[in-house]
């Protein structure tokens, strides 16, 4: 069946924000579907909260709508759009979970829209354990036994009749929130009474675990004629009881036979046909290691993480094609866009190798429990393509950039070999590299399996590297063992580091030997038949596939995997800039390795190189391609990092200059460079030992700010208000030393502003002014940012406007700059410049209308601001307020405080955009996952020095009418200012006490502000942990407290839903004007 | 103990690829390449590869190890294999040796650490044509002129059908069925038995008289190696028993079978070899994903003359995979329904069959 003609108008649901367990593969998804759909001559209403994406552009979707993924907004929504279909399955589990509630609510009948593509029941049938069960049943696909509870002691129950292990899942979560392996009953009642807080339906599964099993993954895709396929399969390295998402996955599988191949394969068709899915699927198996017995641990009825990776790991554009069977499509009406010649209804071969490995928190996150299990705790992850395991897997080591460039990490390195065996039998984020270490210790390569429960195949791959290594170390360098080594994969960084030989020795001589890797194309078909979509990967073989244009070329670099403090704002940003070479007429080419990314997409630019971004990976592409130079402002400090030595290389920066760039970052010459300008910044030094950071503090006076001068996004940065705490954190969280001075700044206490500018070196363009919610001490990324701002004086702005323009035009920035300034006594100082863009310029390009990443790169390539039609200043405020909100993860990662600081935590981000300020943060805050609840018990606990401040917030609540609970100082000070209060027992002084009333549900709400220093404080941390484990709201900033009193205030005077597409936001038309 | 030695791939026209020898072992036939991810051993085993070197565009061959329950044939036809990389530590519950080792004792050239991808390539856009394996130190010019002068054997069917007839009885009461194998595949007589068959399997060069003297219910005409025109004795007997039985035909079954019915063939540029082949069933309006091995197909003009209905497509090329006589219980297809390596969505053509001598459909 062709295309539907009664189809005109519809309405896509994006994920929302980034969380651990839903990245940034939705942006990528659901962009290729709006596409997909325009290409069709459709229009496209969208729905996502999320500004920091590709599809909340106004030229991918027709309506944008940036509003809460809340069943009232999407019905408020439809209502006016009243679309005729809604496409659920591409945005994720929050997308399938809406699209059930508003079948459920009605408003689908109501408004008539039809679902489309997989259909409700089926939907239903694969989330819903019970009618999955059945399901299952009916057609004899195995599943471990299994029973639904929903109370502890139902579980305990099924625990007496099979016994454990057993393994405790939710239902309706993502990223198994709230599950896990459990071993005894007390481990069984925590977690299950955790899982129910946490099922939409507080129903958990608990069955019996097959934990070691090989995990085993199939994409599938059906259309509504029934005809199936296979995309992909994929193999998890790390066996059954490590979740997919932090598993190390190869695709396609390695270790089974063809009967084994077929057999699973067999099945998912089975199960997609009896499900009735029509569009994208993803069936999870568990396989035994010594037989063919196998289960189906779980159906993903919906385009997936794991589709983003079957999609680049294949070239197989799976949202797409979802999409178009979505609409009615069949499989083989669709045309192979990667071959341009073969049908869509195929199933891909592929001729190398793919590699997924996560990327973990725990570099933010220190002394969080880093075990990995069947809760996901990846933030992000990179995909690496090759001819070789050996090569693919070490590729993607590289592309984590977590300081190694091949198996080996220092401090695993360091331990004795009882303690690297030891280590063997933990299952964590580091487990490879403790393998690769145990091999290099002559331990048993089955003994390492046996212990591991990873198959030996892959432990063979990796002695293989080992023995690799042991050969450059001991053999004379040869070009064959120089080819061998390359063909292994390893890094000319690595084998300088073998053989004690500066690197850039060795790759000279490889060259010498004109050992130098050739490009392959990724086409869906092994080569069968010729393919026109340019994706590459680089392999040390005989053939080279990639014909170099003589085009005018630019060559962009991404920002890799998702991690905390770099986001998926910059794979926008780089995005952006491939545009607007394009539009330039300039071929773009770009090197990334994130497969959840639109940047890792076939068709975003004209090339495509899925590689490390190491300066030995970019550099080989750059010799290949000869671009005019390289664009290394978009992709965060990945790409930062490589500006020196890129241009030590002689690689031309596009630009701002490398000593820009390197005043900027450099804190010396940063400081020098104020200086010259008159300009403020905190008070501060740069000391090398703890005498001289005291010293330093008692000169420029407690409060302070304090931080290794080494590591950004804030890593190990702590607000310290007095010696004992300043000597606590120098012994016990960084060590100053000569080669790692620690910086000690002034805390200035105050508002924190933030600034985004594109300059060509002469005229700066400031589209607006960002004011943080959140003084000054919390993380810019952990703040609530309000555009435009709300409580600077004219006199601030203009200072604010002032100061950037002289650093832009000082640092003769060619290209966007941030700035974050503090306002403090109604002065002005700069915190950072940062030269590159950052994570509010998707933000701030949306509500201002101003494409910021275009005029940029049109900057970085020579262009003027003049030229095209902007002057220096800052644009008049748009008519209307946007409010960004922080959004956290903090339910997958355990053991860590949620209490906001100084450094980022959050994973993602929202926004509320409306005419008045008090809707817009209201939005924003409930975008957010914040439930403000409308009545009952909140709970207070206020360190001292923050108790006369609290005071007037806990009596606007109370005057709410909520009830006011503290622990007892908080109370008796509340109670003294005559607050009605209600004081509780702290966990000490026994039940009932504060966890109690939480657990029970009395306390909906929580504010707690972290007493000072990192004094062990028992109290505080469990009761904003519980928080976390009860999903109610806990704010830890008394100004964020505070806001949410002033919206409580007002939407109750006003309504509260009320949504418009970003369309229709009439704002002031964008062009610069000169300030005086 | 297996030993590598540089070698190298020459082509007809003279085009060469470098790689390593498996112990020396030099062999020549025609270039072909297969996109099975899995399966090396089913590849290997399958003998309408007889005359034919195999190249595997995955590049990682052997990580499951071998295991004769793969095997699809009593010995491997194929005269010689090329793979990136072999795996000498392969990994499975059931892996009963690795493949490098099943390589040497059956004496089968292999060139490995080679750029297949590259071949492929070569062979996609020049088509399929006769290449060696050799030492690298081999003079290229001569290596080329041996390939102009050598003559793979012609009647490779010969080579590969069965010596004498034998039976593969069914327990308890069944359709007899004569299958008529120019090169099968074990996993095709296991499918027939499956689906309920009493088999007597018969050599290539048995002729019709012979045949119907077993009283057979059903004729099934197997898949099998070369130009279907080279077995003209074959297309002899089939002439001959065309409407005395219902007939199936898998392959080169399929493709005699349109010879013997008034049609002809003819050689694709590369042919069709994978598991992942789509290929449409007009009767049932689905598209299924097939295993395929074949180098010739059936000519599209001389469908009239075979008074035949073409019942599968390819939808990648459109070329003929199946078809059904309009007067006779008679039909075929292309592609490898019994899987193996492969998908098994096809096996309701067995059930066809047998509905079909039940005077079913
Ligand atoms: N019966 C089981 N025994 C052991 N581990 C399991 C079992 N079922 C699932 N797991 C592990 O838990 C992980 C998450 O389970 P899954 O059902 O995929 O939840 P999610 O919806 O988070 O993907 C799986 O990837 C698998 O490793
Ligand atoms: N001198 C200071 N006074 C007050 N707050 C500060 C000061 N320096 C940094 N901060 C706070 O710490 C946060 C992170 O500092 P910043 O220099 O921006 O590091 P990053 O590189 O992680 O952005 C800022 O957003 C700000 O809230
Ligand atoms: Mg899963
Ligand atoms: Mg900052």
């Amino acid at each position: 069946m062709p295309k539907r003609g009664d189809l005109r108008k519809i309405m896509v649901i994006g994920s929302g924000p980034i969380v651990i367990g839903q990245a940034a593969e939705f942006d990528y998804a659901g962009t290729q579907a709006c596409r997909a759909l325009k290409e069709e001559g459709m229009e496209v209403v969208l729905v996502n909260s999320n500004p920091a994406t590709i599809m909340t552009d106004t030229h991918i979707a027709d309506r944008v709508y940036v509003e809460p993924l809340l069943p009232e907004y999407l019905e408020e929504i439809i209502a006016k759009e009243r679309p005729d279909g809604l496409l659920a399955t591409l945005g994720g589990q929050v997308g399938l979970n809406l699209a059930v509630k508003l079948a459920e609510r009605g408003t689908l009948e109501r408004y008539n829209v039809e679902l489309l593509g997989t259909p409700l029941e089926a939907i239903k049938k694969a989330e819903d354990r019970e009618l999955f069960k059945k399901a299952m049943q009916e057609i004899n696909q195995p599943i471990p036994e299994s029973d639904i509870v929903e109370t502890v002691e139902g579980a305990r129950v099924f625990a007496r009749k099979v016994g454990y292990p057993l393994i405790v899942r939710p239902a309706y979560t993502l990223g198994g929130t709230g599950g896990g392996i459990v071993n005894s009953e007390e481990e069984l009642d925590d977690v299950v009474e955790r899982g129910l807080t946490h099922s939409m339906i507080s129903q958990v599964l608990i069955e019996r675990s097959v934990a070691g099993w090989k995990e085993v993954e199939y994409e599938v895709i059906r259309d509504a004629a029934d005809n199936c396929i296979v995309v992909c399969n994929m193999e998890n390295i790390d066996p059954v009881g490590v979740h997919t998402g932090d598993s190390i996955v190869v695709a396609p599988s390695q270790t089974l036979t063809d009967h084994e191949y077929q057999m699973l394969r067999s099945a998912s068709l089975k199960i997609i046909r009896k499900l009735g899915v029509e569009g994208g699927c993803n069936v999870q198996y568990a396989l035994d290691t010594k037989s063919t017995d196998y289960i189906v641990i779980e159906v993903n009825p919906r385009v997936s993480r794991s589709s983003a990776l079957a999609s680049k790991a294949t070239g197989y554009p799976i949202a797409k094609v979802a999409t178009k069977i979505a609409i009615g499509y069949r499989l083989d009406e669709i045309q192979n866009a990667v071959t341009g010649k073969t049908k869509a209804c195929f199933e891909p071969a592929l001729d190398y190798v793919v590699i997924k490995f996560p990327r973990w928190p725990f570099d933010k996150f220190i002394g969080a429990d880093r075990e990995l299990g069947t809760q996901m705790k990846a933030t992000g992850e990179v995909m690496a393509i090759d001819r070789t395991f050996e090569s693919a897997l070490l590729k993607a080591v590289r592309s984590l950039e977590i300081k190694a460039h091949r198996l080996q990490l220092p401090a695993i390195a360091a331990l004795t070999d009882e303690l690297v065996y030891a280590r063997l039998s933990r299952t964590d984020d580091e487990r490879l590299f403790v393998v690769a270490e145990a091999l290099r210790r002559g331990v048993d390569p089955a003994e390492i399996s046996r212990i591991t429960t990873i198959d030996p195949f892959f432990i063979d791959k990796i002695r293989r590297i080992v023995a690799m290594e042991q050969r450059v170390v001991n053999e004379p360098m040869t070009p064959q063992l120089m080819r061998a080594a390359k063909r292994c994969g390893l890094a000319d960084r690595t084998i300088a580091e073998l053989t004690l030989t500066p690197e850039a020795e060795i790759r000279s001589r490889r060259k010498r030997w004109n050992i130098i890797p050739c490009y392959k194309m990724v086409d869906t078909c092994a080569a069968e038949f010729a393919a026109i979509t340019p994706y590459y990967y680089s392999t040390y073989a005989q053939e080279d596939e990639v014909q170099i244009t003589d085009r005018r070329k630019v060559l962009v670099l991404g920002s890799g995997p998702i991690r905390i403090g770099q986001g998926i704002e910059f794979d926008y940003c780089s995005v952006h800039s491939v545009w607007a070479l394009r539009e330039m007429g300039v071929e773009s080419i770009i090197i990334n390795n994130n497969p959840e990314t639109v940047s890792t997409d076939f068709d975003t630019s004209d090339r495509l190189y899925f590689e490390p971004l190491t300066i030995e990976d970019v550099m080989n592409v750059i010799e290949k391609e000869m671009p005019e130079g390289v664009i290394v402002q978009f992709g965060g400090q990945t790409a930062i990092n490589l500006a020196a030595p890129l241009s030590r290389a002689g690689v031309k920066i596009m630009g701002t200059s490398l000593e820009s760039i390197d005043t900027a970052e450099d804190r010396e010459k940063f400081d020098a460079f104020l200086e010259n300008l008159y300009i403020p910044r905190p008070k501060g030094a740069s000391v090398t030992d703890a005498g001289a950071a005291i010293a330093a503090a008692n000169r420029i006076g407690y409060p302070v700010v304090v931080r290794p001068s080494y590591v950004l996004g804030g890593r190990a940065m702590e607000i310290v208000y007095n010696e004992g705490d300043l000597r606590y954190y120098l012994t016990h969280a960084v060590q100053a030393s000569p080669d790692r001075p620690v910086l000690v700044d002034r805390y200035m206490q105050g508002t924190e502003v933030e600034v985004d500018a594109v300059s060509d070196g002469n005229d700066v363009l400031i589209p607006g002014i960002m004011e943080h919610i959140e003084r000054a001490g919390v993380h810019s990324g952990d703040s609530i940012a309000v555009y435009p701002p709300i409580t600077l004086s004219d006199e601030i702005k203009n200072t604010i406007v002032d100061y950037t323009v002289r650093m832009a035009r000082a640092l003769s920035v060619k290209g966007i700059i941030n700035v974050q300034y503090v306002v403090s006594d109604g002065k002005l100082y700069v915190i950072e410049v940062n030269p590159r863009s950052s994570r509010t310029v998707p933000f701030l390009s949306k509500v201002t209308k101003v494409p910021m990443i275009n005029l940029a790169t049109r900057a970085a390539m020579g262009q003027s601001l003049a030229s095209l039609g902007y002057t220096t200043g800052l644009l008049d405020p748009v008519g209307y307020t946007a409010v960004k909100a922080p959004v956290f993860s903090f339910a997958k990662i355990t053991q860590v405080d949620i209490a906001l600081g100084p450094e980022m935590k959050s994973t993602g981000e929202v926004i509320g955009i409306d005419y008045h300020f008090e809707r817009a943060l209201y939005k924003a805050i409930t975008a957010s996952g914040i439930q403000i609840p409308d009545d009952g018990a909140i709970l207070f606990t206020i360190a001292d020095k923050d108790k006369q401040e609290a005071m007037a917030t806990a009596r606007g609540y109370s005057e709410l009418g909520y009830r006011i609970v503290a622990t007892e100082g908080t109370a008796k000070f509340f109670a003294s200012a005559g607050i009605k209060v209600e004081s509780v027992q702290k966990v000490s002084e026994g039940s009932p006490h504060i966890l109690d009333l939480i657990r029970s549900g009395i306390i909906r709400m929580v504010v707690s502000t972290l007493t000072t220093g990192k004094l062990p404080e028992a109290d505080g941390f469990k009761i904003r942990r519980s928080t976390v484990e009860h999903a109610i709201p806990c704010l830890t900033s008394l100004d964020t407290a505070k806001a949410v009193l002033d919206v409580l205030t007002v939407t109750r005077r006003r309504r509260l839903i009320y949504s418009m597409a970003l369309q229709d936001f009439a704002g002031t038309a964008p062009h610069g004007r000169e300030t005086k | 103990m297996s030993d590598f030695v540089a070698g190298k791939l020459v082509l007809a026209d003279g085009t060469t690829f470098d790689g390593l020898l498996l112990n020396g072992l030099e062999g020549s036939g025609e270039v072909v390449f297969n996109t099975g991810m899995t399966g090396y051993q089913e590849v290997l085993t399958d003998p309408s590869y007889a005359g034919q070197i195999v190249t595997m565009t995955y590049p990682l061959i052997g990580n499951y190890g071998v295991n004769p329950k793969f095997d699809q044939a009593r010995k491997s036809f194929v005269r010689g294999f090329i793979a990136a990389q072999l795996c000498e530590n392969p990994s499975n519950w059931c892996e009963e040796g690795n493949i490098i080792h099943y390589l040497e004792q059956r004496e089968i050239p292999c060139l490995s650490e080679i750029d297949t991808r590259a071949v492929t390539r070569k062979i996609r856009s020049y088509g399929a044509m006769e290449g060696r394996i050799v030492r690298a130190e081999r003079n290229i010019a001569q290596v080329v002129a041996e390939i102009a002068t050598h003559i793979i054997g012609t009647d490779l069917v010969a080579e590969v059908t069965t010596p004498e007839i034998y039976r593969i009885p069914f327990a308890g009461k069944a359709p007899h069925v004569i299958v008529m194998d120019f090169g099968i595949k074990r996993n095709i007589l296991r499918s027939l038995s499956l689906y309920g068959c009493d088999l007597t399997v018969v050599p290539a060069s048995t002729d019709a008289k012979t045949i119907l003297a077993l009283n057979p219910d059903g004729i099934f005409l197997s898949n099998g190696p070369g130009d279907p025109k080279v077995v003209t004795y074959a297309i002899e007997t089939i002439k001959q028993l065309l409407g005395k039985k219902p007939m199936f035909g898998i392959c080169l079954g399929h493709q005699l079978l349109a010879l013997a019915l008034g049609g002809d063939t003819y050689k694709l540029k590369f042919g069709h070899r994978g598991v992942n082949h789509p290929v449409k069933d007009f009767s049932r309006d689905r598209v299924y994903i097939t295993s395929q091995n074949h180098g010739y197909v059936i000519d599209e003009k001389t469908v009239p003359l075979m008074d035949v209905t073409v019942t599968h497509r390819a939808v990648n090329d459109g070329t003929i995979e199946g078809m059904r006589h309009n007067q006779l219980p008679i039909f075929s297809v292309q592609y490898h329904p019994e899987a193996a390596p492969g998908p098994d969505d096809n096996v309701y053509l067995f059930e066809q069959f047998t509905a079909l001598m039940k005077g079913g459909c």
